[in-house]
């Protein structure tokens, strides 16, 4: 008996390392992937630090990865073009990325986390459902939060002078899927399916509200949530009301397999979704589902944009990846607080705020400047199709 | 479609689901029967088995690109039954047998340890994103009757309706079966009587985890996604159905199982319609955990409990 108990103790120091383990993984490319004089310690007082927060694990964690590195390739170029000059000094970039696994909870304390690590800036969080508590928390300690793809409405309403997104939100993505699933898919009713996130209701919420004002009925509205897997109950009661179409307020880890499972139910009714869903993982995981998607990003199409290949193909070379959704925004919002820095000339967190509220900066992604609640002024909606496996431009609305 | 053809779907939407409850279940209920433990790692069990069942799928695929998506199947099953067996044997050695005869609390608290512990070392190997099951079975839809369905859908049924006969059989009608049952009322007279209880209680684990690595193949095949955390929702779904069924009880947890299943597609698809449009779809699994608590109310051992919960 004693035996076992020993080689129990042992699976479980053995378990503790593992876990040890994970968490270095995890913590390895933060530090390699920032250029080689990652070396350096950030109290060092030579090193500008960037937050960045996104699910880094779970559901969501392609779209967190994607974010990061868009993140990470703004202060890589920034390093390598000479670095930032504050006062006659100059500081190297560099980004720390935590993880906050989609969860509210967990994007408080990583906000917190950052806070204390004495960031000048955040870039995040992915989800809105993440990005709005943490926003009081930036707020308090006058910290700058720029999220490159939470659009949820409510993220720039609460008034805070430090909360800013450069992509546009979803009063503007909702309305553009509605008048497109009216006006470019004709639909006459339609079905309205949502996560409980503050991202997949909020949105959807607009356009249930737009599509209502233009006459058209919403025949069923669904609930799901973000971890559920079968959709099936749900879509069998939306395929007896037999909408046009059938919109989804969620994220692509759950839209994939809806979209599968509306194929199997034989359900022909076309899918629409947002900025969440719009992504080559929903490809993947919808399979033979997924050529009945329309969905939008709320910005410009990277393809369309000036420096966008480039961007891609830089993108490709370095991380062996494509490029999901808001990697080219994430890369934008490292410039645009290193832009704000730059003309504050000092690294005070107030001054930093103020100076990215004046932001006039011309970015990948477009001209970049701010109204007073912190949303992107004259925000671009893309609109795409998926066909046969690719995911192909439609249109863009402003 | 009418209503009635609707009706037909969510039924049948219902017993996709329940089947695959029903599985998981037995593995809980027979450990639950023989040891009073609650396996918590169950479901991570199940996981490991979809995980590595798409490796050896994975594997396959490239090393034999002729075989078809059913031949796949069967390597996943073969590689992810065997897999789990020998997991669920290194940790009933391990993590359960040197506490069999400590307080009731700790081989529950170890469970919940080795399911963090699965879930970080599935995590390790398989990385931290959510992996796209193949499309093993042709997804088009079939039409029966009124209802749609799918040759994968169909054989989730099927297989569970086979799995669990043999069960029956092979508890009711076989050497090892009497040895369980033996075990399960008395292991130390069951042993008078020339019966091994730690090999009768490392068969059931065995048992139970091929039947999880079957599930684990078919739930990742009919949602078409897995990833290291998939265990933990359908484990604690099935969890309740065995206490729904009666936990320690092999016909209990077929029925929880199925129950669940069809408590769950039909209130998501008539809760709205039957409160007015006051509660929806959102309400789908508070409806099934209000069933839980009324049957737990009325009846304490569950629908087929024979015991008494006594040692709660």
């Amino acid at each position: 008996m004693n035996a076992w108990i020993r080689i129990a103790a042992a699976t479980a120091v053995a378990g503790a390392a593992l876990l040890g383990c994970g968490k270095k993984d995890e913590g390895a490319p933060a530090s390699g992937a920032s250029g080689p004089a990652a070396t350096a310690s950030p109290a060092s007082g030579d090193v500008i630090l960037i937050g960045h927060v996104a699910p880094l694990s779970g559901g969501d964690a392609h779209l967190g990865k994607d974010n990061e590195n868009g993140a990470r390739l703004a202060a890589d170029e920034i390093n390598a073009a000479g670095g930032v000059k504050v006062g006659g000094k100059v500081y190297r970039v560099e980004i720390l990325g935590e993880d906050d696994k989609s969860d509210p909870k967990e994007g408080t304390l990583a906000a917190q986390k950052l806070v204390d690590a004495g960031v000048v800036g955040v870039v995040g969080h992915l989800n809105s459902g993440s990005s709005i508590p943490a926003s009081k928390i930036y707020a308090d300690a006058d910290v700058v939060q720029i999220s490159p793809s939470s659009t949820a409405v409510k993220y720039t309403d609460q008034g805070f002078k430090t909360t800013f997104r450069v992509v546009a939100n979803d009063r503007q993505q909702g309305t553009a899927m509605a008048n497109y699933a009216i006006d470019g898919m004709k639909a006459k009713t339609v079905a309205i399916v949502d996560d409980r996130t503050a991202y997949g209701q909020g949105l959807v919420d607009v356009v249930q509200g737009v599509v209502k004002g233009r006459g058209v009925t919403v025949v069923a509205r669904e609930f799901t949530d973000d971890k559920a897997s079968d959709f099936s109950a749900i879509l069998t009661k939306i395929r007896a009301t037999k909408p046009d179409v059938i919109i989804y307020g969620g994220m692509d880890d759950t839209a994939g397999p809806m979209a599968k499972q509306l194929h199997q139910l034989g359900i022909k009714a076309p899918m629409m979704a947002g900025d969440g869903a719009c992504s080559p993982e929903f490809i993947k995981l919808a399979g033979d589902g997924a050529d009945m998607l329309t969905c939008s990003r709320a910005g410009e199409a990277v393809e369309h944009l000036p420096r966008g290949e480039q961007f891609v193909a830089k993108y490709k070379a370095k991380f062996g990846s494509d490029v999901q959704v808001y990697a080219p925004y994430a890369y934008d919002a490292v410039y645009v607080i290193v832009d704000a820095i730059r003309r504050a000339g000092s690294l005070d967190r107030k001054a930093i705020v103020a100076a990215v509220a004046a932001t006039d900066y011309d970015g990948l992604t477009g001209h970049i400047d701010f109204d007073p609640k912190g949303d992107l002024k004259n925000g671009a909606i893309s609109m795409y199709h998926v066909q046969d496996g690719k995911l192909n431009y439609l249109s863009t609305t402003r | 479609m009418s209503s009635f053809d609707t009706l037909l779907q969510q039924v049948f939407n219902g017993l996709v689901l329940g089947s695959l409850y029903a599985l998981i279940a037995l593995g809980y209920t027979m450990v639950y029967g023989i040891v009073n433990l609650i396996n918590f790692a169950h479901g991570d069990v199940l996981m490991i088995g979809a995980l590595t069942a798409l490796s050896a799928i994975t594997l396959a695929h490239g090393l034999l690109p002729a075989l078809p998506g059913w031949g796949l199947l069967v390597v996943g099953m073969l590689a992810a039954m065997p897999a789990c067996v020998l997991l669920s044997l290194v940790i009933e050695r391990v993590a359960y047998r040197p506490l069999r005869h400590a307080p009731r609390l700790a081989p529950l608290i170890t469970a919940i340890g080795v399911s963090i512990l699965l879930q970080t070392v599935a995590m390790i190997i398989w990385g931290r994103n959510h992996l796209s099951y193949p499309q093993l079975l042709p997804a088009d839809p079939i039409d029966i009757g009124p209802a749609t369905v799918t040759a994968t859908k169909l054989l989730v049924i099927a297989l569970s309706a086979v799995v669990m006969v043999a069960l029956l059989i092979l508890v009711q009608r076989t050497r090892l079966g009497r040895a369980m049952r033996a075990t399960a009322e008395n292991p130390r007279v069951a042993s008078l009587m020339g019966v091994n209880p730690n090999a009768v209680i490392a068969a059931t684990f065995a048992i139970g985890a091929a039947l999880a690595a079957i599930a684990g193949v078919m739930y990742a095949s009919v949602y078409s996604v897995a990833h290291f955390y998939m265990g933990f929702i359908p484990g604690l779904k099935a969890f309740t159905a065995a206490v729904l069924g009666g936990i320690g009880n092999i016909p209990g947890a077929m029925l929880g199982g199925i129950l669940l299943g069809l408590i769950e597609a039909l209130g998501a698809g008539y809760i709205g319609d039957l409160t007015g449009g006051v509660f929806g779809s959102n309400y789908q699994d508070v409806f099934a955990f209000i069933v839980l608590c009324g049957v737990l109310i009325l009846r304490p051992s569950g629908l087929l409990g024979e015991r008494v919960a006594d040692r709660a």
